[in-house]
């Protein structure tokens, strides 16, 4: 391992995560018509989610390239683990 | 809705369970089973036996003595066997083993303070309301937690390993090693509070820890275990009641020892027999204990394999059922029908059968049909009357009177005729295309009868295949298999944007014959070939007027085109001696339409083949419809075949001959090739061999001699290919994309090349040697498996045998990946059969849970799609201005 300490943020295979702020994060739900168990978990435990800090509860955005759509905005709720 | 009269639905809100308690055994069972005996001399059964009539009816005219109803009103009642002493229930051996782990053996509580008691308990109540899926993750994190403490949080007594020995035993290590009995097992279930057992993920109140240790077990109703009566009139009983009967024979042996006070060593052993007797009755396919035998040595089906597997309740009864309006049978090629029909067999139509509710409209008919009655097609087997009831026309003697009588609102069950829309099936079903619905033609014969070009999706051949049909009962039904499962709204595939019913083989080879530059064809010809199709309209200019008028195929092909179209594409024939860059092509291998009319080129794989997108027949189908590619199907392509039913093709062994010349060119690529890898050997012999990167010298020379290998073969093939006739029907086949490749011909006529195994060259077999032919550690050639022979001249018989190696090697290898891909397949949809496209596009879950955000990220339908692209700009082009830019 090099000396610097590796954040995952940075590795080209991970997209980019971002904690979404809470009156935005129940807008955004209530434009996707969902309640937070619909949502697609993540880990807190998950490197990412633990580089970024975001707490169990909160709302995390992901943007990633997609093969089919060039650009693409998902989100995922953090859950205890 | 059937017009029968529907049963009310209720909606299941949840679904919960539990584990029978000794109570709840005791409560349900009308009487106690107490002996072994079944029957009497008279051949009555014992009461108190497990043939007891308190347990059900079965034999028909007699009365339960319990419900008083005959055998088809009687649901059968339980029994129940009181244990000498209690065993283990072979299905809780885990939980037991848990539970015995996460408790203290003194007090028998949780292994967890107090506090971590009460604070597990609220997240698990708050998981349950909010996540209810993460609740085993929280479970499995109390069951590891608690098993690793070393003393009890709550009287402090040091804990002790406990020691699952598979199946049933359990063992407990302090200084020495001591098996613990069911019943002090049992005793220490019994001893965990409520709250502490709900830690462990079990409902108490569903599922009492102490009921896994079986007190008592139930005898299951007489309609469960049915005793069958073989032709000698002996009485076999079922597989479950020989089981039952083990269990009492051992139980009664064993309370008799204890009644009689025996040493407790013959206690245990006859303690031990009935806890394998009862685990048997439960599941016989227990790791670690010999399966129960019946006496002829099969192994006795108990209650888990009742139910497990493919052949099981759920997978073999549930799941899956035995349908009533199905048939199946062989299937058989018919290109005189459309691809939207089937040909049923007439035997079969008179089987099949519709519902047709009689109307002021189709009285005449139906009495027409009633009158025909189930021996005449068309006729009808079944009357069915406004008030339900049934007559049944094959014992009704005075049809025409029971025709007459019928008015609006009769059912006649009537014969299937031609236009019903049924559903066609061919297993493995894999994809949606493997059911799609057809109309029938009812034709002579005993087969399915399918048109050729619907192979592709059911991935048929007429090798022995055969398919199964479903004749679609309502008037729903009806019109959704026609609108979405008919077979032309099939003919883009959602597998890759393109079609995947076209032409192949015969239709393609015709294509290509009847569109060449050469084919002229006299008015007669050309009246021939169209009369196969619909054409209704004048002839076009002929091509030639003098001395005779001849058309041309293409001419032909023109007719069917839609006026508007245009296209310029390359064909499969472009390639090798015969290749051309664009449209100005002498060898009439660049296909351009324009207009409408095909102007040169020719039509083959690349254009009308199946499962290739972005060709001609693909953008006739997206541009023009479905309706308009079926019309093509059943016309034009019908005049290919037509064409090459006229022409004749054949293939012979003068297709793959070669004169001399060519083969001594051969003969001498090969031996060119030989003397290289006798050079190879003979570097790697001496050591002076490179190794390549990554390789030790042995796998660098067999790189480097198959490398040499293939190219000789490669150049053999080109020498062949220079001397056949590029019109001799092999070489058409290949080069068209109907059948085979060049490499297949050049198989045939030059040489077969290196057989392989494993992907190395044969080597394996003798010490060093393939066969006792060669001498041990020879790396020539023909040691390792090169065939020097082709096809035409036939193969020498080690030749013959290394061809063979190398063969079943493929058949091995197609026989294990169906075997695999089968069971992926099945995972796969059972993860994925849920999942759904909301009216927004997201991808969901029936209960709203997100798969993803947007259907494929882009929402396009790949069916839609061209090879996966939503839209293709330079065909957008193409189709407004004609060419491209």
């Amino acid at each position: 391992m090099s000396p610097k300490k590796f954040d995952v943020r940075e590795h080209k295979l991970v997209p980019k995560h971002e904690r979404v702020p809470l009156p935005e994060a129940t807008e955004i739900l209530k434009e996707l018509g969902l309640d937070p168990t619909q949502l697609p978990q993540i880990r807190a435990s998950d490197p990412v989610v633990k580089a970024i800090g975001a707490k169990p509860g909160e709302l995390v955005r992901i943007i990633r390239e997609s093969e089919t759509a060039g650009k693409t905005v998902v989100y995922r709720i953090v859950v205890v683990g | 809705m059937s017009f029968l009269p529907q049963p009310t639905l209720k909606v299941l809100e949840r679904i919960k369970f539990g584990v029978l308690s000794p109570d709840e055994i005791r409560k349900m069972s009308r009487v106690q089973i107490i002996t072994a005996e079944t029957y009497d001399e008279d051949g009555m059964p014992i009461q108190g036996g497990v043939m007891d009539p308190r347990l059900g009816v079965i034999e028909p005219g007699r009365r339960c003595p319990v419900c008083g109803n005959t055998m088809h009103g009687c649901p059968g009642h339980f029994g129940h066997i009181e244990l000498a002493k209690p065993v283990i229930h072979i299905g809780y051996v885990k939980q037991i083993y848990d539970l015995l782990r996460g408790t203290c053996w003194k007090c028998s509580r949780i292994l967890l303070s107090e506090d971590q008691i009460r604070d597990y308990l609220s997240l698990m109540e708050r998981l349950d309301r909010l996540f209810p899926n993460l609740k085993p993750r929280l479970i499995e994190h109390i069951r590891q937690k608690t098993a690793k403490v070393q003393e009890c949080p709550h009287c402090g007594a040091k804990q002790k390993k406990i020691k699952l020995d598979k199946p049933t035993n359990f063992y407990e290590k302090d200084k020495g090693v001591r098996k613990l009995s069911p019943d002090e097992i049992r005793a220490r279930l019994t001893h965990i509070p409520d709250d502490d057992v709900r830690l462990f993920g079990i409902d108490p109140k569903e599922a009492r820890p102490e009921w896994f240790v079986l007190t008592v077990i139930p005898v299951p109703p007489a309609q469960v275990r049915p005793s069958i009566m073989l032709e000698t009139g002996v009485r076999s009983e079922d597989d479950l009641t020989h089981k039952l009967v083990d269990i009492i024979r051992a139980n009664n042996r064993l309370k008799e020892s204890m009644d009689a006070a025996a040493p407790p060593i013959v206690i245990d052993d006859l303690w031990e027999l009935l806890q394998y007797h009862v685990t048997t009755y439960i599941n016989n396919e227990v790791p670690g204990i010999p399966p129960a035998r019946h006496r002829t040595g099969r192994a006795l089906k108990t209650l888990a394999q009742r139910l497990k597997g493919k052949e099981g309740r759920f997978r073999g009864n549930l799941s899956g059922k035995r349908v009533d309006f199905s048939a199946r049978t062989v299937i058989s090629p018919d290109p005189n029908i459309s691809i939207n029909e089937v040909g049923v067999p007439e035997e079969m139509a008179k089987l099949l059968t519709v519902p047709m509710r009689v109307t002021p409209w189709n009285i005449e008919e139906a009495r027409k049909y009633v009158m025909n009655g189930p021996y005449k097609w068309p006729g009808a087997n079944y009357i069915i009357r406004p008030d339900g009831r049934r007559t049944d026309l094959r014992f009704f003697k005075d049809r025409k009177a029971l025709a007459s009588s019928l008015t609006p609102g009769y059912i006649v069950e009537r014969h299937l005729i031609d236009g019903d829309i049924v559903l066609f099936n061919r297993q493995p079903s894999l994809h949606r295309m493997s059911i799609m619905a057809h109309k029938v033609r009812v034709l002579p014969g005993k087969t399915f009868r399918l048109n050729l070009l619907v192979c592709p999706p059911y991935n048929a051949d007429f090798d022995g295949d055969e398919m199964n049909l479903h004749v679609v009962q309502t008037e729903e039904a009806r019109a959704e298999a026609l609108e979405l499962m008919l077979v032309q709204e099939h003919i883009l595939s959602p597998r890759y944007g393109g079609p995947i019913i076209g032409g192949l083989q015969d239709y393609i080879s015709g294509a290509y014959l009847l569109t060449t530059k050469s084919t002229l064809l006299t008015e007669e010809e050309v009246m021939d070939l169209l009369s196969v199709t619909d054409y209704k309209g004048e002839l076009p200019e002929p091509a030639i007027t003098k001395p005779v008028k001849m058309w041309t195929g293409k001419q032909l092909v023109s007719l069917f085109l839609p006026p508007n179209f245009n296209l310029r594409a390359k064909t499969s024939v472009n390639a090798g001696r015969l290749k051309c860059e664009d449209e100005d092509c002498f060898n009439d291998t660049y296909l351009v339409i324009k207009k409408g009319k095909l102007l040169t080129g020719v039509l083959d794989k690349k254009s009308i083949g199946a499962q290739q997108p972005e060709s001609f027949y693909h953008w006739i189908v997206k541009e023009y419809g479905v309706d308009y590619a079926r019309f093509l199907t059943d016309n034009m392509f019908r005049m290919f075949i037509r064409y090459i039913e006229k022409h004749g093709f054949t293939m012979s062994l003068d297709d793959v001959e070669i004169p001399p010349e060519a083969e001594e060119r051969i003969r001498e690529i090969l031996r060119e090739a030989e003397k290289d890898v006798a050079q190879l050997i003979e570097a790697y012999r001496k050591g002076e061999l490179e190794p390549l990167p990554g390789m030790t010298p042995e796998e660098t020379l067999e790189t480097k001699i198959m490398e040499r290998l293939s190219r000789a073969r490669d150049q053999a093939g080109e020498v062949a290919a220079e001397y056949l006739d590029i019109f001799n029907n092999a070489l058409i086949m290949a080069r068209t994309g109907a059948r085979g490749n060049i490499l297949n011909l050049t198989q045939m006529s030059a040489a077969l090349g290196q057989q392989s195994v494993r992907g190395e060259r044969i080597n394996r077999g003798y010490r060093g040697r393939p066969l006792p032919h060669f001498k041990p550690g020879d790396l020539m050639p023909a040691a390792r498996g090169f065939v020097y022979s082709s096809f035409r001249t036939g193969l020498s018989p080690v030749e013959l045998f290394f061809h063979a190696a190398g063969g079943r090697e493929g058949l091995v290898d197609t026989a294990v990946r169906t075997s695999q891909s089968g069971y992926m397949q099945r995972r796969l949809i059972n993860a994925l059969m849920d999942i759904r496209v909301e009216y927004d596009g997201k991808a969901t879950l029936p209960d709203g849970t997100v798969v993803q955000f947007s259907y494929g990220e882009d929402q396009v339908d790949p069916a839609r799609s061209d090879h996966g692209k939503p839209v293709n700009v330079d065909r957008i082009i193409e189709r407004v201005i004609g060419h491209e830019l």
